[in-house]
């Protein structure tokens, strides 16, 4: 509500968007730490259609993680694989193992609902509920899942929404429908929502692909602020987005992971000619 | 400007053709708006006309007088046509809901397309065979007929016009909200019936206020089951008065104060039709305004 003016927004976009990610501390790669998501020989199949081949991958905890790629190569896929959201479309198919911190998300006896409980997720396309007003969107997954206890949603609501950076344009008008927000809001929104069941991990597929350059440089701004709680994972399709607000970028190509590495790496110094050639625009 | 588009322009005689001929069709079309309103219209004049001197107080409270004598009411079959409105509600209102929740939200595309080709028939079935089916169903097994028969033949016959447009209007809520839900780690069903079913909710009561309508004046399925009754009904085991049935005796009575008497409940039960339509189109243009 303050920032009308763009001047605000350039002066506090430019400390989320250095130069060049060189300019970041460099990630110190926790190797020895468990990793949030221990991924082995992952492929999954739409009926007959193989979408993601042999994928292995470790994520680390509190970092964000960039996957790129050009469109249809599996991006949203492996994302999906993640919370098990994949299991939605029927007739999907998996191999492999995945862990969340060391325990096994497709063991036989999961409920996909506890993992998607400890994995929120974030859409293309904000979609807070129609009839929800704004606190009882943030508040939903909670009172849902059968938290009655009112001091604590009370204190998951206000913490939600001030780690979604959402608190000071919110907090009068709580009682409003979520969809009276604008489009930026209503994704901050979205992103309080999957926050306030205090996930360990946060999906994002392209969550500023429907935004402006405004609303986008508050969502990165706010990504910065959740690396320090929560293990992020990012679609997007916007390589200097990749670049300004991840630590680590993993690139696909038709549905195998190239290469995962520090994110100054895979744009300054890819190991993998295909890498390079992606992300010097010469194809996708 | 050059020749050719110039040429281009129709010339002025051209011009007064084609606007006189688009003023000729025009009126065409709101001749033939006309004739689809006129029916209505005649119908309300009619009714109005031969009903409304009929309509006094005494109409809304008395019963009927015993055969040939002049005055009384309808009361009796007024409240009739409520209670087995609501028998009907009971029965299609849930399993219609329930029916189209499933098509919507579970079901497969081949189970789905059986129960949907199932509920088109049904849709189609006489309402005369509803009567006959539910009288060797209910009628003939507990000896008598009865409300309960009555408003169990209008509550099947809500069944599938309830059922088609929940699932209509489900259909019609985002696959984004469901997504939204599951990913919360909620559980399916209460994401359904918490957000998907409350989304379309304005739609669902639509749909069954439609359905009400359409079964609030049907005479045929009551004949062998309702009966009709010239007093109040006390016990639902019995016989129960209903507008339509009393419409239809009356009218086939030789009494010109009957006759009277039948046009008023005809123009009765048209106005609560009426009524329930305009509630509909009230409910519907507030959910346009809404998204
Ligand atoms: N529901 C589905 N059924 C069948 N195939 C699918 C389905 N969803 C995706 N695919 C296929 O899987 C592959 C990967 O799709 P995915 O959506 O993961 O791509 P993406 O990298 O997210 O693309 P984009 O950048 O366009 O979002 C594509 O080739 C796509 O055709
Ligand atoms: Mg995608």
């Amino acid at each position: 509500m303050v920032q009308t003016a763009p001047l605000p927004v350039s002066s506090s976009a430019s400390t989320v968007r250095p130069s060049a990610p060189a300019s970041k501390p460099p990630p110190a790669v926790p190797v020895d730490d468990l990793p949030a998501f221990d991924i082995q020989g992952f492929s999954l199949w739409y009926g007959s259609r193989q979408a993601l081949y042999d994928v292995s991958i470790r994520i680390p905890a509190r970092q964000v993680t960039a996957i790129i790629g050009p469109s249809g190569c599996g991006k949203s896929t492996c994302l999906r694989a993640l919370n098990r959201m994949h299991e939605l479309t029927p007739g999907t198919r998996i191999v492999g193992s995945l862990r969340l911190f060391g325990d096994d998300l497709y063991a036989s006896g999961i409920d996909p609902a506890y993992v998607r409980r400890r994995v929120g997720m974030v859409f293309q396309k904000s979609n807070p509920f129609p009839t929800m007003s704004i606190e009882e969107n943030v508040l939903v997954g909670l009172r849902l899942n059968g938290v009655r206890d009112r001091a604590f949603l009370q204190e998951r609501l206000e913490e939600s929404l001030r780690m979604s950076a959402l608190w000071d344009e919110v907090k009068d008008v709580l009682n409003r429908p979520g969809t009276s927000l604008s489009g930026g809001q209503q994704q901050r929104l979205c992103i309080a929502r999957a926050l306030a069941v205090q996930p360990e991990v946060l999906l994002m597929d392209e969550p500023c692909s429907a935004l402006d350059p405004i609303a986008t440089a508050k969502i990165e701004e706010l990504i910065q602020l959740l690396r320090e709680r929560f293990t992020v994972v990012i679609v997007t399709h916007n390589m200097q987005q990749a670049a300004r607000c991840s630590d680590r970028t993993a690139f696909f190509y038709m549905g195998k992971l190239i290469e995962y590495a520090a994110t100054r790496e895979i744009f300054t110094n890819p190991a993998n000619p295909q890498t390079e050639a992606y992300v010097s625009g010469r194809f996708g | 400007m050059n020749a050719a588009a110039i040429n281009c322009l129709p010339s002025p005689g051209l011009a007064l053709r084609r606007r006189w001929a688009s003023r000729g069709m025009t009126m065409l079309m709101g001749a033939c708006a006309v004739v689809v309103m006129a029916p209505l219209f005649l119908v309300i004049y009619f009714l109005l006309r031969e009903g409304a001197s009929a309509l006094d107080w005494n109409f809304f409270t008395q019963l009927p007088k015993p055969t040939g004598e002049v005055g009384g009411g309808m009361a009796n079959a007024i409240v009739g046509t409520l209670e087995l409105l609501g028998m009907a509600a009971l029965i299609g209102v849930p399993i219609g809901v329930m029916g189209g929740v499933y098509l919507s939200e579970y079901g497969s595309d081949r189970v789905n397309n059986w129960i949907r080709f199932a509920a088109d028939v049904l849709n189609g079935v006489p309402s005369i065979v509803w009567g006959m089916v539910v009288y060797a169903l209910l009628v003939i097994p507990f000896k008598t007929f009865s409300a309960y028969a009555g408003g169990v033949a209008l509550g099947l016959m809500m069944v599938p016009l309830v059922m088609r447009t929940t699932e209509e209007v489900l259909i019609l809520v985002p696959q984004s909200y469901r997504e939204a839900g599951l990913a919360l780690g909620i559980a399916r069903w209460k994401i359904i019936t918490v957000i998907v079913v409350k989304t379309a909710l304005k739609g669902i009561v639509t749909g069954v206020l439609v359905a009400l309508a359409r079964v609030a004046g049907e005479t045929a399925p009551l004949l062998f089951t309702a009966l009709g009754n010239s007093f109040w009904n006390r016990n639902l085991g019995q016989p129960i008065a209903a507008l339509p049935l009393q419409i239809f005796s009356y009218s086939i009575s030789p009494y010109d104060d009957w006759h009277r008497q039948a046009w008023a409940g005809a123009l009765v039960l048209m106005l609560l039709i009426l009524g329930l339509n305009i509630f509909v189109r009230v409910l519907s243009r507030g959910k346009s305004a809404a998204s």
